[in-house]
């Protein structure tokens, strides 16, 4: 249960843009950068900006386009200044402490994501970054300690940068070009991010975002087909997991709808130089929710924990199944919902 | 907090070494900054679950002093303890053992010395006389790794200050050249070497002693170069057992220290486990041993050649010469005289650690006589022998 009102606060929030032709800049734009086609993204968040320099929606997705340009003190700016305009909003903090740790500046990044944590209590993400931060930290002050090399130690953790501000769903963005002014303070989290892997017991969950007592796919058990599909899910993981790029791609339906509509041999083609090239690979299905649409189709939503030898996400991610020859197969991969 | 619970098991890990999960009340008002303050610190807020407190006074300390590496590590622990369960002191994954051990070593001597402070109505059993014109006696513990550090208040020792020190990696009673050990006796700084004059390793300045002393010399115990110096550029501290024999200081410590030490005087007594006596029975083994210094001053003027030598020790022995060489040439000298006048001055009286009952002291003497007179340092060297005190060793100091 813990996603529904994760999406459905993403989704009210786009809504609220669709009102205007702006907002489908702003979407257009989403979806160009989702396609990985960031010049374009950019272009388009940039015509967006220039009508409403203050939103924080578009200047967020301004600094996760120069993210994946890899201009870091580009981004650091703009997820800079973001955060010094709605102070209350983790994720630009979390970003910026993302970005921070690629140029191994722990300390700054671990401010980031004690600000990000102070204002979101219950937001995973952040904790789950400050960890590594602390590690990382941890691991540099032992070298100092101990004289050792940190060359030598473990390879640069990569944090998990934030794609979604989910925060920002049920409070109207600040047309804040001047920074000076008292930022609105949000409506509290309604869109608290789903309590995930490591819950902390102590920190304090906004009334509006209780966890569920039980993990999500205990809820949705009592049908044997939610159980079945649930199972495929985890083969699939496991599959991607072994690097077992047959077995992967075997999950997919023969009428799966490639993400950007590109023939099913290239998309295959990029699936397997993406699979082969990490050392190692891993993927993590957690807090998943099944929805049967019908006899032979499902909707799983759940969180994707993603790590290879140098790439760490979480991401929402939404697969339609279908039941074809009596196995359930991948009709449509989404992410974020 | 999930990091407080997990930093429990760093104090548990403390606790085993015996230090108490909380400081004492007069401790915790304590708001001195040294590093073993701060240290003393940031333990007890750990014991007490407050990390985030822990965590600011480490890197308090660390901004301040960024090559301690104790500190360091506990910096280590506090954040990997957020990251993870760590279960001792010095969590680090494969670090190498010794060098944890050496940081828990340290961290432990520091953390007692807090605890345990000097004894403020105790005194070192060995500083039994002062000269008025010493200023300061040094006392070393190489077991605690603390160097104490007294005034001379009119004649009575006066604590001053005390500080963390390293000593011979083989621990104490040095014998041999080599063997890595610090020398336990009673010593007295010979020079001051300015930093310009030293390699890097010796920190901020270095003050040799005069080991091999004369009693080490009759023992045949050997090697040269015991200093008191600093600490290299590296490193804020090393570990308790980690000299060549020195006894190493950090550097801002030793120019502390430095400004009470004067060249040729201050007695530096290295101890393995200093003994400390109460102020009466201090004063009594004091008037004791001054009471043996004026019964031999007599009765070398009574001329008495038989009563004066009584006062020597059948070990005795100086300049090549032994008991009965000795006694020859006195009573050869004793017997051309009429009258003999002895004079002491600028008495100072320093007890040897250690099992032996052993006394050092050092005088100016004013000998006058029917055809001869003369005035010299003399030093010598008082031992216990079946319950009498004998001099075993005489000579000019």
């Amino acid at each position: 249960m813990n996603h529904l009102p994760r999406f459905a606060v993403l989704l009210a929030a786009l809504a609220l843009f669709s009102a205007s032709a702006r907002a489908d800049e702003l979407q257009d734009a989403n979806k160009l950068f989702k396609q990985g086609q960031q010049a374009q993204a950019l272009e388009l968040v940039e015509q967006y900006l220039a009508k409403k320099p203050g939103d924080a929606q578009g200047r967020f997705l301004k600094g996760l386009i120069l993210t994946d340009q890899n201009k870091v003190p580009e981004a650091i700016e703009v997820f800079s200044k973001l955060s010094q305009d709605y102070p209350d909003l983790p994720e630009p903090y979390n970003n910026l402490a993302v970005l921070y740790a690629t140029q191994g500046q722990y300390e700054k990044a671990r401010r980031q994501l004690e600000l990000s944590i102070h204002t979101h209590p219950s937001y995973a993400t952040a904790y789950e970054n400050l960890g590594d931060v602390y590690a990382k930290l941890a691991s540099q002050a032992y070298d100092k300690a101990l004289q050792l090399d940190s060359s030598n130690s473990a390879a640069k953790n990569k944090l998990s940068l934030v794609r979604e501000m989910i925060s920002t769903g049920n409070r109207q963005p600040r047309a804040s070009a001047d920074a000076s002014a008292e930022p609105a303070r949000p409506v509290a989290v309604a869109a608290a991010p789903a309590p995930a892997l490591k819950p902390a017991p102590e920190v304090k969950q906004p009334a509006e975002a209780k966890p569920a007592a039980k993990p999500a796919e205990k809820a949705a058990a009592p049908t044997g087909d939610a159980e079945a599909v649930l199972k495929t899910v985890r083969e699939w993981a496991g599959a991607w997991s072994k690097k077992d790029v047959g077995s992967y791609l075997a999950f997919y339906a023969k009428d799966f709808k490639t993400p950007n509509g590109e023939p099913r041999a290239q998309w295959e083609a990029s699936r397997t130089q993406r699979i082969s090239a990490p050392k190692k690979i891993q993927v993590v299905v957690e807090a998943a929710k099944v929805t049967l649409s019908d006899a032979d189709s499902a909707v799983v939503a759940f969180k994707q924990l993603y790590r290879s030898d140098h790439l760490k996400t979480s991401s929402s991610k939404t697969l339609v199944m279908v039941r074809s020859d009596g196995r359930w197969v991948i009709r449509e991969e989404r992410v974020g919902g | 907090m999930r990091s407080a619970r997990q930093l429990a098991c760093l104090a548990v890990a403390l606790s085993a070494f015996g230090i108490p999960s909380a400081l004492s009340p007069a401790k915790s008002a304590h708001t001195d900054l040294t590093a073993d303050a701060l240290l003393a610190t940031v333990y007890d807020e750990i014991s007490r679950g407050r990390v985030d407190a822990a965590l600011q006074n480490i890197e308090g300390l660390i901004s301040v002093k960024p090559n301690f590496r104790l500190a360091q590590l506990i910096k280590g622990d506090l954040l990997m303890a957020r990251a993870g369960p760590i279960d001792t002191l010095g969590a680090a994954p494969n670090a190498p053992a010794a060098r944890i051990d050496d940081l828990r070593a340290e961290a432990f001597a520091r953390l007692r010395a807090y605890r345990d402070p000097p004894p403020t109505d105790r005194v070192p059993r060995y500083l039994l006389q002062m000269r008025e014109d010493q200023k300061y006696a040094v006392v070393v513990d190489t077991h605690l790794s603390r160097l104490y550090l007294y005034q001379n208040d009119g004649g009575k020792p006066r604590f001053v200050a005390d500080y963390y020190v390293s000593s011979g990696k083989n621990g104490a009673l040095k014998a041999r050249e080599g063997d890595e050990r610090t020398p336990v006796g009673v010593y007295h700084v010979t020079a001051s070497l300015p930093r310009a004059k030293l390699a890097e390793f010796y920190g901020s300045g270095a003050f040799p002693i005069n080991y091999p002393n004369e009693w080490d010399q009759i023992q045949g115990r050997n090697g040269h170069g015991i200093w008191l110096h600093g600490t290299p550029p590296d490193t804020y501290s090393r570990p308790p057992r980690s000299s060549n024999g020195c006894v190493v200081l950090a550097n801002a410590d030793l120019n502390d220290l430095a400004h009470n030490l004067q060249i040729g005087l201050t007695p530096v007594i290295i101890s393995e486990d200093v003994e400390w006596l109460s102020a009466d029975d201090w004063a009594a083994e004091r008037k004791e041993f001054r009471e043996q210094l004026d019964g031999w001053r007599a009765d070398w003027e009574s001329l008495d050649a038989d009563r004066y030598l009584a006062h020597y020790s059948k070990r005795f022995s100086a300049n090549g010469q032994n008991l009965d060489a000795w006694s020859r040439y006195k009573r050869l000298v004793n017997g051309g005289k009429s009258w003999i006048k002895v004079k002491v001055d600028n008495v100072s009286m320093f007890r040897n650690p250690g099992k032996e009952e052993l006394v050092v002291v050092t005088f100016d003497q004013e000998y006058r006589s029917n055809n001869l007179t003369n005035t010299t340092k003399k030093r010598q060297y008082w031992i216990r022998e079946d319950g009498l005190w004998r001099i075993v060793y005489e000579g000019t100091g």
